[in-house]
């Protein structure tokens, strides 16, 4: 598998370049803010009509890693739509395709600060998720511990004699993991943010996503 | 001949002037439907192309605004402004003059579209917005002039053609308003003329006496210039003794990253601290402004410059003009030149400084070329199609439109003379629904047609976001430098951001000529502190470097023909000798190839001559050939004439290289997956409006939540390739930085006529090339080997344990 060994707590992980997150032992696929329909939503609030494929690169993305690791379980960590609308004025095509991928798998969407709601597609809906002493939520709690999140759409630059590399990358020190967001359309946040700074500790490690993923210690 | 009113006579005779023959023509053909005058600096040029809006206004009163003039430059507005009242003021007109640009208060913006003045002096950004309310028709009612200053300036760049699609709606507007262009020397004055003229109107030509020939010279110096580099330090004691023997000295350099390790350099040698500053466009505006006033106020006797100060404003008694590093384009040259002695009559006097050992032939060639009168200049190429895009909802934003009468207003447009239905079409479909093959947006269009066939924005709201982003200069990402201090220090100015991102606490950097140290970022602000170190790193200031113009290319191959150089400097003639001895030197018609071993790699150097940007176009698809011809190819570096390959076999038949046909192809697969395509589809999607630099919510929040633009490239290029912008992406990127035309020009030019020498070692031509730095490694898993070894040493330096994937 092309990814990055990950520990948290007695859960062994491992992060894939891709930008999706794969737990064996529990043959379970994560992925987080997909931010499906963002072009949709883009047009109907600001009138730039930007490449309507992103929903479709997405899901095909998507599907790659469905067929090569064959999850019993998905998550989707939130912000999966872009808005509620956005969910709502997904393609029939795109729709279809949706259902034919959760064929014979639990699959969950954990809500996010984008989609608050329930959709109207197969799947279970829920605030967190926990397995194994793992939770899964969107947006990261301080106080808690052993807990996979998104939200944030980290991204690390590192120089390289005169060239600058930025990828989106998973954060991770002993007490929570972040992921990077997978959606197509998605921009990034860097780790120096005080934000992530405040949340991660200082021995915060980051995987860089990518053909092959890299750990850096994440910058600051 | 027009007579010019009384007190117009009596206030030329207090001033003990008389009006220029150029003036006084431009006064009797003040009728003219469309007249370019092309006047040196210091000619009144700027008073001829008013005279005659002054003496309309003194002898027939008028209602609301009059005359409207153009500059590239802000600060160029105001300094007209000041320049026009002093006669005003003197010969008691009732004239009201004021300029608006970006800087104008919002309440004087609010005050002049109800009561406009009677000249209003704008930039070509201002214009495309005064043009995209509704009220304009209102606005501009008798209008009857329009001034573009400096148009040879704005003739080359997309803000012209954003301009002169203005002007074709004003034109509309007004019927009879009149156009007036003012122009520094130019190689091709109907050039100008045509994108000026209202298309296929005339536009006469008025050229004004060009003054004495300037006094231009290379400064010869003791030390010999070095090999290679661009920076000119040999030649600092030189030039400070020109310094002291003048008033005050403009020293002009090609690159802003040039300039500021020039000027850091010569306060070093400056043992008398003679007053010297720099300016250039990276600086803060408080910074450039303090200079601009201290040169004015003739504090300063030399200033370090980029092509910021190109432009023709007033600023004092400069006598001498220095230029450092090759011009690389004769007519930029004379320009320069012209920025000395504003006195008419009285010669420029000018230095040129080669940087190198090449560049000294490549001065000579262009002094050659200056006292021969002959500049260079590349053919326009049709007007861009992502400035249409911009206009077709400019137009929007005004009300509903008629295709078809657009389409005539824009054909009115010289630049946009030939352009077809189908790419119009095109244009108005992609602001419409986006131009997808993939049509999801029926719900969401910007543009709708309506019963009556004319098209409207969908949501009126839209006109904000449109406003916001009107323009076409593109600001490359840049983040402010302060010093750090409790409350925000002073703001130093810019620099790049993908320069901030190589810079880690501690590190150095030159701006503004001072050494400053990073510490850190805080809410995109790059905070550094002072420094007192010796040895910056040095800020890498995007900006384009120019390329050698074809005819200066051409000059020095002739140059290269002489059978001996008594006009070049010994120690240049010599080496030359010495290639022509062990070698050949390059040749117009022909190619010259050298192959020869060092270091244990075989390399290949090819003259082509063609100018920086399409020797490193010509470099990657070289390497690309040589790749599949089983060369094994390593990198290759490329200057203005020439290309250095290495690798590890050599090159022993050059034509199949050299086949047209397979570099076309090589370049339609390459160019796909290039960063200049990525860099070129990110400015013309932003001129186009399908990237948005700026919008109310990012104002709100003050953080960008957009993605990449290069996402948006791939996503179209995997998915829909035949799109509007990717044609426009490729127009823009083939006229640009890839500039294929000039390969195909050599390819066509040298025929099959190659001649490769093998040679035993390094020959002298080619010596210097090793010095060059801007080596391109060729591609492929390079970058991924490059951050593994990165990520290794970053996690071992912290302590941190490897891991294996």
């Amino acid at each position: 598998m092309n990814g990055c060994a990950a520990q948290l707590n007695q859960a062994r992980l491992t992060a894939l370049g891709s930008g999706a997150l794969w737990w064996a032992d529990q043959s379970l696929l994560c992925v987080s803010d997909l931010h499906l329909g963002k072009s949709d939503r883009m047009a109907r609030r600001t009138g730039v009509q930007v490449p309507p494929y992103d929903t479709r690169d997405t899901l095909l993305r998507l599907s790659q890693d469905l067929d090569r690791t064959a999850p019993r379980t998905v998550v989707c960590l939130g912000d999966s739509f872009d808005d509620l609308a956005a969910a709502g004025a997904l393609s029939e095509d795109n729709r279809l395709w949706i259902t034919k991928l959760q064929a014979g798998r639990k699959w969950i969407w954990i809500e996010g600060n984008h989609d608050p709601g329930s959709i109207d597609l197969g799947g279970t809906h829920m605030d967190s998720y926990t397995l194994a002493g793992i939770t899964f939520r969107h947006i990261a709690n301080p106080d808690e511990r052993d807990e996979i999140s998104g939200h944030y759409h980290p991204k690390v630059q590192v120089a390289l004699r005169g060239r600058v590399i930025s990828r989106a990358a998973f954060l991770m020190d002993s007490l929570r993991l972040i992921m990077p967001a997978y959606g197509t359309y998605t921009g990034g946040l860097r780790t120096t943010d005080p934000v992530i700074t405040a949340l991660m500790a200082s021995d915060a490690t980051a995987i860089m996503t990518g053909p092959v993923p890299h750990r850096v210690p994440m910058p600051r | 001949m027009v007579q010019l009113p009384q007190r117009f006579h009596d206030w030329f005779a207090t001033k003990g002037w008389a009006v220029h023959p150029h003036q006084q023509a431009m006064l009797d053909r003040a009728a003219d439907p469309a007249l370019l005058l092309i006047a040196p600096t210091g000619g009144g040029k700027t008073l001829a192309g008013f005279l005659p809006t002054l003496a309309d206004l003194a002898t027939s009163p008028h209602d609301g605004i009059h005359t409207l003039y153009i500059s590239p430059l802000k600060a160029l507005a105001a300094d007209i402004k000041r320049n026009l009242s002093t006669p005003i003021a003197q010969m008691g007109l009732d004239i009201r003059v004021e300029d608006r640009t970006g800087d104008t208060p919002a309440s004087r913006k609010r005050r002049q579209r109800a009561d406009p003045p009677h000249i209003l002096l704008t930039t070509p950004e201002s214009l495309a917005l005064l043009t995209s309310f509704d009220d304009a028709p209102r606005m501009f009612r008798g209008l009857k002039r329009v001034i573009v200053d400096e148009i040879h300036a704005l003739a080359e760049s997309k803000r012209g053609d954003q301009l002169f699609l203005a002007l074709a709606r004003l034109q509309t507007l007004c019927p009879d308003m009149k156009r007036v262009g003012l122009s520094a020397t130019v190689e091709d004055p109907a050039a100008i003329a045509h994108v000026l003229a209202r298309h296929p109107d005339p536009c006469d030509i008025l050229l004004a006496d060009p003054g004495p020939a300037p006094d231009i010279q290379m400064l010869t110096t003791d030390e010999a210039p070095p090999w290679s580099g661009s920076g000119g330090k040999y030649a600092i004691p030189a030039v400070l003794e020109e310094i002291k023997k003048h008033k005050t000295t403009l020293i002009f350099h090609n690159t802003r990253a040039q300039a500021e390790l020039y000027f850091h350099n010569i306060w070093l040698a400056n043992e008398d601290a003679l007053p010297i500053g720099i300016h250039h466009g990276s600086l803060d505006k408080v910074q450039r402004e303090k200079v601009e006033q201290a040169m004015v106020r003739g504090d300063l006797r030399a200033i370090v410059c980029t092509g910021s100060l190109d432009l023709g404003i007033d600023w004092g008694d400069v006598d001498l003009v220095i230029q450092i590093g090759a011009p690389k384009n004769v007519k930029r040259l004379v320009q320069r030149i012209g920025r000395a002695n504003h006195r008419y009559n009285a010669p420029s006097k000018a230095l040129l400084v080669p940087a190198n050992r090449f560049e000294v032939v490549e001065c000579v060639a262009a002094l050659d070329a200056v006292r021969e009168g002959q500049l260079d200049g590349e053919p326009r190429s049709p007007g861009p199609r992502d400035v249409l895009c911009q206009h077709i909802l400019i137009t929007a934003c005004a009300g509903p439109f008629d295709a078809d009468t657009l389409f005539a207003e824009i054909k009115s447009v010289g630049a946009y003379s030939a352009l077809s239905r189908a790419d119009f079409d095109d244009c108005l479909d992609f602001c419409a629904t986006g131009g997808y093959a993939l049509r999801a947006y029926d719900q969401w269009k910007r543009l709708l047609q309506r019963p009556d066939g004319t098209w409207q924005l969908r949501d009126p709201r839209a006109t904000q976001n449109i406003r916001m982003n009107i323009g076409t200069i593109q600001d490359t990402d840049t983040l402010k430098v302060r010093m750090k201090r409790a409350r925000g220090g002073k703001p130093l100015g810019e620099i790049e951001e993908g320069f901030a991102a190589t810079l880690t606490p501690g590190d150095t950097f030159l701006i503004g000529g001072q050494i400053v140290r990073y510490e850190g970022l805080r809410e995109m602000t790059v905070e550094v502190s002072r420094d007192k170190g010796k040895k910056p790193k040095i800020a890498t200031f995007m900006g384009t470097k120019f390329a050698t113009s074809t005819q200066l290319s051409e000059r020095i191959l002739h140059k290269f023909q002489q059978d001996t150089w008594p006009d070049l400097p010994g120690h240049t003639a010599e080496w030359l000798a010495l290639q022509r001895k062990v070698s050949r030197l390059p040749e117009p018609g022909r190619l010259l190839i050298e192959s020869f071993p060092h270091d244990g790699r075989a390399h290949t150097a090819v003259y082509g001559f063609a100018g920086r940007n399409a020797m490193q176009t010509l470099g990657l698809l070289l390497t690309k050939r040589m790749e599949e011809l089983g060369l094994n190819p390593l990198g290759f570096l490329a200057t203005d004439y020439a290309i250095l390959i290495w690798g590890l076999d050599p090159v022993t038949d050059p034509a199949p290289l050299f086949d047209i046909d397979a570099l076309r192809d090589g370049l339609d697969t390459w160019l796909a997956g290039n960063a200049v395509m990525k860099r070129t589809f990110r400015a013309s999607a932003t001129i186009a409006g399908l990237i948005q630099r700026n919008t109310p919510q990012q104002k709100k929040s003050g953080r960008q939540a957009t993605f990449s633009s290069d996402i948006l490239y791939d996503t179209l290029h995997k998915y829909d390739p035949d799109h509007v912008m990717m044609h426009i992406t490729r127009e823009e990127a083939m006229k640009g930085l890839i500039d294929f035309n000039r390969i195909e020009d050599m390819v066509a030019r040298v025929g099959g006529r190659i001649d490769l020498i093998a040679h035993k070692r390094v020959t002298p031509l080619a010596a210097p090339l090793f010095l060059e730095v801007g080596r391109v490694p060729v591609k492929g898993m390079a970058e991924e080997k490059l951050l593994a070894e990165e990520a290794a040493r970053l996690m071992a330096t912290a302590g941190l344990p490897p891991i294996t994937s």
